[in-house]
């Protein structure tokens, strides 16, 4: 579980997060939404250690990431695994190999037992066919599929994942997002979402936390979202036709019975 | 600088990464070292040839001046600005595109010391090799000294080859290659420097490289006219 309480975050005088507390729970998946702009990605990488915050406390399991040294933070790092919304792969390594670097960092497993978690890893995003190939060789989605896999190898307790679906289109973004929650599910992790994507919000959103100008302005779940009296959140969820239609067919239902 | 220096987490995978950048940086920049080198020792032998002619000059001038520019500057600091144009902009390109990529957060974020796993391997492949690509370079200007009277009838071979063993002192190669090594540090750390500190897009790294070489070429200048007077001052 990951405890966030009174962040705040500015950048050159410009408050870019005001006082934000949240809690993220294990095994399910906790989506924090907002139009571009809104702080999401400064949200996560302050969370994830990459930006450090002006005020608050960040409590991983209990423990403050913020009063950490250095060596006590790389040791907690070593729990996470993050899918950044590049992917991020290492361009000069294959697919195969992007997935044993953390192994080969940071376990103490035999070569043999390596590769065989890698192998495994790749086996559950199902792209063992393309283990020998290079990240420029392969397609968005995929890129994606190596980062979940890559994340998942070290058996992280605690998964990041910053717009996973940015640049997929509807029916790999569905692949990615099952994906991501099976496997939260599978390890009991503390799973945190960057996304605008509602397609995303719909699918796997057990938590939700809605990002407005650098304020936390909703938390609830994804049977909450359609009836917030919220115009910010409102705009946000209806900007799109479809979601407007699906609001009427749900009030439809509910009306006749 | 202090993150670059500081202790590897994984000493093999350090040393796999390590043998990569030799390849890399050194062994593939072995052709156009030799290539320039060929061609500029040709060129030294016969401007030599053409400028210092005269009957009151020893026969084997034209070899004694052509090795000593081919040792004392041609072979570290001349090869080091043409390494530091592709060696330089190759490491400034390189680890700037990771950055914008995410793939340096990316390292940050399993807990890699990412200064000191993408900067050190460089800084020591670069270190290590160049002595060997300057003796590479030498080697090839002499060679292209010795094309031009076997092809071009400049002079004979024996008149170039009593100039090149004339009162030869074997400190200037030791200062050519402590020269080099400094060199190498130089382009390797500041490419690498401009390369890791770039923020934006595709147009801040190829700023961030161009940026690199200029000023890898600036300070090799200046550290040449330093350590030229240090070592043999």
């Amino acid at each position: 579980m990951i405890e966030v309480k009174n962040l705040h975050k500015s950048f050159d005088g410009k408050n870019v997060l005001n006082d934000i507390s949240a809690t993220f729970k294990d095994g399910i998946t906790n989506l924090i939404i907002g139009q571009s702009g809104s702080g999401k990605t400064v949200f996560m990488k302050c969370i994830v250690g990459l930006l450090t915050p002006d005020n608050g406390e960040l409590l991983y399991d209990g423990r403050n990431i913020l009063g950490m040294g250095k060596n006590e933070k790389k040791e907690l790092r070593k729990e996470m695994g993050m899918i950044f919304q590049s992917a991020a792969l290492f361009d000069s390594m294959t697919v195969f190999e992007n997935v044993t670097f953390p192994l080969q960092m940071f376990s103490n497993m035999t070569l043999r037992e390596q590769i065989r978690r890698a192998l495994f890893c790749l086996e559950r995003v199902n792209l063992l066919d393309a283990k020998n190939k290079y990240p420029g060789e392969i397609s968005g989605g995929m890129q994606k599929r190596v980062a979940i896999a890559r994340a998942i190898s070290l058996k992280p307790k605690y998964l990041f994942c910053d717009e996973p679906n940015s640049g997929l289109d509807p029916k790999t973004s569905l692949v990615i997002d099952d994906l991501i929650h099976s496997i939260t599910q599978e390890y009991n992790m503390t799973t945190i979402i960057n996304t605008h994507d509602m397609n995303s919000v719909m699918g796997i959103g057990e938590n939700i936390i809605y990002l407005f100008n650098g304020n936390k302005e909703w938390e609830g779940n994804k049977e909450e979202i359609f009836n917030v009296d919220n115009k910010n959140l409102n705009d946000f969820i209806f900007a799109s036709d479809l979601f407007r239609k699906v609001k009427k067919i749900e009030e439809g239902e509910s009306h006749n019975e | 600088m202090g993150q670059v220096f500081s202790r590897p987490e994984r000493i093999k995978i350090y040393f796999k990464e390590f043998t990569k950048e030799v390849e890399k940086l050194g062994v593939n920049s072995i052709g156009i070292v030799v290539l320039i080198s060929l061609f500029i020792g040709a060129v030294i032998a016969v401007q030599i040839k053409l400028n210092i002619e005269s009957p009151w000059m020893p026969r084997w001038t034209v070899g004694y001046v052509t090795r000593e520019i081919l040792v004392l500057e041609f072979s570290s600091a001349i090869m080091c600005l043409i390494l530091a144009g592709k060696v330089g902009s190759n490491i400034a390109s390189e680890i700037g595109t990771m950055r914008v990529t995410q793939q340096i957060d990316a390292l940050e974020t399993m807990g890699i010391n990412s200064a000191c796993f993408l900067i050190l391997p460089k800084i020591a492949a670069l270190m290590i090799f160049i002595p060997l690509l300057v003796t590479f370079g030498i080697a090839a200007g002499i060679l292209g000294a010795y094309a031009t009277c076997w092809f071009g009838h400049i002079m004979t071979t024996a008149d170039l080859e009593a100039g090149i063993q004339y009162e030869f002192k074997e400190w200037y190669i030791w200062c050519s290659f402590i020269k080099s090594i400094f060199f190498a540090f130089i382009i390797a750390s500041v490419s690498a420097f401009f390369g890791y500190t770039v923020k934006g897009g595709s147009n801040e790294v190829g700023k961030a490289s161009t940026d690199s070489v200029v000023c890898c070429s600036v300070l090799i200048l200046f550290s040449d006219l330093i350590l030229t007077e240090v070592l043999m001052g």
